[in-house]
């Protein structure tokens, strides 16, 4: 009787128009139907040169086709002195789950911060490079659902980058991208920065081709080189557009641009 | 008549039976909120030249039931900040408490010169958001905080039941994500496009969007609460009725209904 007559609600939520509520509970545990993820769609891309590094991020951010807002950056200073940014000598860019890439940089800039009161002197990207990793692998089972990107300069002050999976494997590049797009701009750089796939002309055929050895870019070519990259991505990805953020970092501190994207 | 006390305002045993105590669930797992129950539709809003302009319309539904027809779902927090929430209701008055208290604790503890404005409200709200989802019991709700920042200027940004944020010069929840979006951003593209907007046009829009989700959103009504958030404060209006409807449209409309042809 008390069954038939329950007045609590459905276990499953309440039903639509015509639906017959279930009378009894269903056996069996119930499994956990909250996901907690979700992907917020855009793409970054880091290069770096000999004197400097380049991190870049269109500015789009979506749920499935809808666009959030045409403005979220994906690009953070990080142990910056004061809210806008000045003396960062690092950048971080997250990609994925915008929320958890958030709660990362709120994480790593604190404890850079900390290091910097602590002992006196800035962190070195290498050092923050490893303490990212270590972050993201201290949530190895509830990853931080993002694909990170660190930037700088290293103690001889060549550009350094570092990219990482969501659980905090890492590895220092000189160039990546990553996010919706990565699929589409990664060639496009292994070719353009890493000379995959380019021989040195009338060097031979077959086995007696002679790759092309990569040396570091000029920034000016970086930059022309990241501008096209986001402006192809935007041609063939739906979740990439509207703006494109840029921060190079060189001894002189970061530079930061904003160029549009198309909003289509 | 039963004499003990602990019997007193509960359904007889004898008619009804004993209560079943395994609903108390003095073991096995904790139960999280797996869906929203008792459900607020969209919530939209819009920024203009010296303020944000928020509404929401006043029903909660049962799944497809319209069962509460005065749930005011628009919170103002103080003189500078309103609070929209979408999503599950009760999750929202355990939100309403939680800011009450957070509100309560700020005036005793702080010097009442510099307010929580609405920056530092959506900052909060949003990590409350993402410690519960972090912790698998999460609040159900989409939440849109409008109101002035630290400077003064028109503020205005979104919080969800994951955690994600986004700020923008316009924002929708729920069906308005779909529907209102469009008409909002037809006016105000981008962020410059805010300072051509003034509060008569926001006002108007946000109406207008407002109808067109009472038209084609099933679980909407036409009773709504509307705000305002400029320097001189809050106007919050929450009787309101939407006008100038048309239903003319209805008229064209074959295959549904009782027509046979």
């Amino acid at each position: 009787m008390a069954s038939v007559f329950s007045g609590a609600p459905p276990m499953s939520g309440p039903g639509y128009s015509f639906k017959q509520t279930p009378t009894v509970a269903s056996s069996g545990n119930r499994e956990h139907s909250f996901y907690p993820y979700t992907d917020n769609g855009g793409s970054t891309l880091g290069i770096s040169g000999a004197d400097f590094t380049i991190l870049a991020g269109d500015t789009r951010s979506t749920s499935g086709y809808n666009i959030n807002t045409r403005y979220a950056p994906k690009l953070f200073k990080i142990g910056s002195e004061g809210p806008d940014g000045a003396g960062a000598r690092i950048v971080l860019s997250v990609v994925g789950f915008a929320a958890d890439g958030d709660a990362l940089k709120e994480r790593l800039d604190t404890i850079v911060k900390m290091y910097k009161y602590q002992h006196g002197k800035p962190m070195s990207v290498a050092a923050c490079a490893q303490r990212l990793s270590h972050i993201l692998y201290n949530k190895r089972f509830f990853p931080y659902y993002v694909h990170a990107i660190l930037g700088g300069l290293d103690e001889e002050g060549r550009g350094a980058l570092y990219s990482y999976d969501p659980v905090g494997s890492y590895e220092r590049e000189q160039c990546r991208a990553a996010g919706a797009a990565a699929s589409l701009i990664m060639p496009f750089l292994d070719n353009q920065v890493n000379l995959k796939n380019q021989y040195m002309p009338g060097s031979g055929v077959g086995h007696a081709l002679e790759q092309r050895v990569p040396e570091p870019l000029p920034k000016k070519d970086v930059e022309e080189l990241v501008r096209d990259a986001f402006t192809s991505a935007v041609e063939r990805h739906i979740e990439v557009g509207d703006g494109l953020q840029m921060m190079i970092i060189t001894k002189d501190g970061i530079q930061e641009t904003f160029n549009k994207l198309k909003e289509d | 008549m039963n004499h003990l006390p602990q019997a007193w305002g509960r359904p007889r045993d004898d008619v009804y039976g004993a209560y079943d105590s395994s609903h108390l669930q003095t073991s096995g797992p904790n139960q999280h909120t797996q869906s929203p129950v008792v459900t607020g539709t969209s919530v939209v809003a819009v920024k203009f030249k010296d303020g944000v302009v928020i509404a929401a319309d006043n029903l909660a539904s049962y799944g497809s039931l319209a069962r509460f027809t005065d749930v005011k779902r628009l919170r103002r927090f103080n003189s500078q900040v309103v609070v929209g929430f979408g999503g599950d209701v009760s999750d929202m008055q355990y939100l309403d408490r939680l800011l009450n208290s957070l509100d309560i604790r700020e005036n005793y503890s702080s010097a009442s010169d510099s307010p929580l404005h609405a920056k530092n409200l959506h900052t909060y709200l949003s990590k409350v958001m993402y410690k519960r989802r972090s912790d698998f019991n999460p609040l159900w709700n989409h939440l849109l905080v409008a109101g002035l920042d630290g400077e003064q200027k028109p503020f205005l940004a979104s919080a969800d039941l994951l955690g994600t944020t986004f700020a923008s010069s316009t924002l929708a929840t729920g069906f308005g994500a779909h529907l209102a979006q469009p008409i909002l951003r037809r006016t105000v593209p981008d962020e410059d496009s805010v300072q051509k907007v003034t509060k008569e046009q926001a006002v108007e829009l946000v109406k207008e969007c407002m109808k067109v989700l009472f038209y084609r959103d099933a679980r909407s009504m036409d009773k709504y609460s509307i705000a305002v958030v400029t320097k001189e404060g809050v106007d919050l209006k929450e009787d309101e009725k939407l006008e100038k409807q048309s239903w003319a449209f209805a008229e064209g409309i074959r295959g549904y209904g009782t027509q046979i042809n």
